[in-house]
């Protein structure tokens, strides 16, 4: 037998698919902003010659790192309320997940970036005399970022992917939106090969963005 | 006395169990030229980035105008810790070059320059750039100011390295083995900035192996042997009479293949 694939009832919700693609958009930006602020945080903490600073921000990466993110989830939205008798919705407690989380790998990411740059420039700054607060702005991150800028856009492509576990405290990002679809259409092969599709459109059009920005950041090399 | 800018008292180094610098007492006067030479791992290099804090001595006192950097661990400890803001100060006042020149990469050559004035001395940026300008004409590389270190040969990088290091106007400029990582050819071009340098009547301190350079250039000639001075003089002295067995050793390997 042959399967008739029939995208007409799929398509005809197209507005609910699409609606699902801008919630997951706008879940995973919210997440990438503040998972960069925490893993940047973190990552100071990290290389920090005290003790009492880095030997918590490695704990809280290595905890993220060796946990699966639904974990994550269903650990904000399910045990906070009962144990500070705050209740989120769904959408901040995915949020707080997606840039706990992420914020653990993007530290990582950061770390590996800034002691990757050579002894010579931090002495080549200290010698002119500038403090560590300048030296790092000036001198460190701009050659650090463009070095993590390709592992960078890497974990964001992972987090945006990760944004679909969000469905299951009922956010209605697009795997959510697919399976509102699916109950009414009844055509799983459809809805599922559509947001797909749309995951698809939307990361390849993210990283032709990320060639751009990192063709015109390393210009100088 | 009281003249000497930057003076050292029983300086001492240890990387770990390597004890590099044992005891090494020594001010820098005004206007003085001092080569120092050694052979590898005499620790020359440590002793002159020692002065300008990019290793912090294990042990011993540096003093700037009289003024005794940084402050006791403890009333009974002879090792001292050193405040951020106390070195940079010394820095600014410390110019330093580089072996490896350590230029900036993702600044142009003119921004190398503006850095440590724009961000350091906090000048605004047309005056910056006319004050880079200047030093960049000074090391005959006006022509190169808008283009990146990675499209420079190794002698022109080390140029831009000295007028980034002039423009902050240093007391003291030391050079670490300014030429070692050049190509024979481009030896020169460097040498004769720093000659220049040494012309305006510039305080410096310079770690070579350039022997026949320092003895044109220096006024005091250091030899560095085991952690310490072993031999200190006039270029004349130092270089052609020597009179420690040691320097004369290591004078000799040099002359093994002159022609």
């Amino acid at each position: 037998m042959t399967y008739q694939w029939d995208f007409a009832p799929v398509l005809a919700r197209f507005d609910l698919l699409l609606y699902g693609l801008l919630n997951t958009v706008k879940i995973a930006l919210i997440s990438i902003v503040l998972g960069v602020a925490i893993g940047l945080l973190l990552a100071f903490l990290r290389l920090s010659p005290k003790r009492i600073l880095s030997i918590p921000a490695t704990a809280f990466i290595e905890f993220y790192r060796n946990t699966p993110p639904i974990v994550h989830f269903f650990w904000f939205f399910y045990a906070l309320p009962v144990l500070m008798n705050v209740s989120l919705d769904p959408f901040v407690a995915a949020v707080l997940a997606l840039s706990t989380q992420s914020g653990a790998f993007y530290a990582e990411v950061f770390r590996g970036g800034i002691v990757s740059v050579e002894q010579g420039q931090w002495e080549g700054a200290k010698a002119l005399g500038m403090g560590r607060a300048q030296l790092m702005r000036r001198i460190i991150l701009p050659q650090a970022f463009t070095r993590m800028f390709p592992p960078f856009v890497e974990r964001s492509f992972e987090l945006t992917k990760t944004t679909a576990l969000a469905s299951t405290l009922a956010y209605a990002d697009l795997l959510y939106q697919a399976m509102m679809v699916n109950s009414e259409t009844f055509r799983p092969l459809e809805v599922y090969t559509t947001i797909a599709l749309m995951y698809v459109v939307l990361l390849v059009a993210a990283s032709s963005l990320a060639r751009v920005a990192e063709a015109r950041m390393t210009a100088y090399r | 006395m009281s003249e000497s800018i930057l003076r050292v008292s029983n300086l001492q180094k240890k990387f770990g169990s390597l004890h590099v610098l044992r005891g090494i007492d020594f001010a820098v006067e005004p206007g003085e030229r001092v080569a120092i030479i050694g052979g590898s791992g005499s620790g020359k290099s440590t002793f002159l980035r020692c002065l300008n804090f990019m290793e912090i001595p294990t042990s011993g006192t540096v003093e700037l105008d009289g003024k005794t950097l940084g402050r006791p661990i403890s009333d009974t400890s002879d090792v001292r810790q050193y405040p951020e803001a106390e070195l940079c100060q010394v820095r600014e006042r410390v110019g330093m070059v580089f072996q490896q020149f350590n230029l900036f990469p993702h600044m142009t050559v003119v921004e190398n320059v503006m850095e440590g004035l724009v961000t350091v001395k906090r000048m605004k940026k047309p005056q910056a750039r006319e004050r880079a300008l200047t030093e960049l004409r000074k090391v005959g590389l006006e022509e190169k100011v808008e283009v990146y270190p990675s499209r420079l040969s190794g002698g022109q990088q080390q140029r831009v390295a000295i007028a980034r290091a002039l423009a902050m106007e240093p007391e003291i400029m030391l050079f670490d083995e300014p030429t070692s990582s050049l190509d024979p050819e481009l030896v020169g071009e460097v040498l004769r900035v720093i000659r220049q340098l040494a012309d305006e009547g510039r305080t410096m301190l310079l770690v070579t192996h350039e022997l026949g350079f320092a003895y044109h250039f220096a006024t005091k000639v250091i030899f560095l042997a085991d952690g310490v001075f072993h031999e200190v003089g006039t270029p004349d002295q130092v270089l052609k009479n020597p009179v420690q067995e040691k320097t004369r050793t290591f004078l000799n390997r040099f002359s093994e293949f002159s022609f």
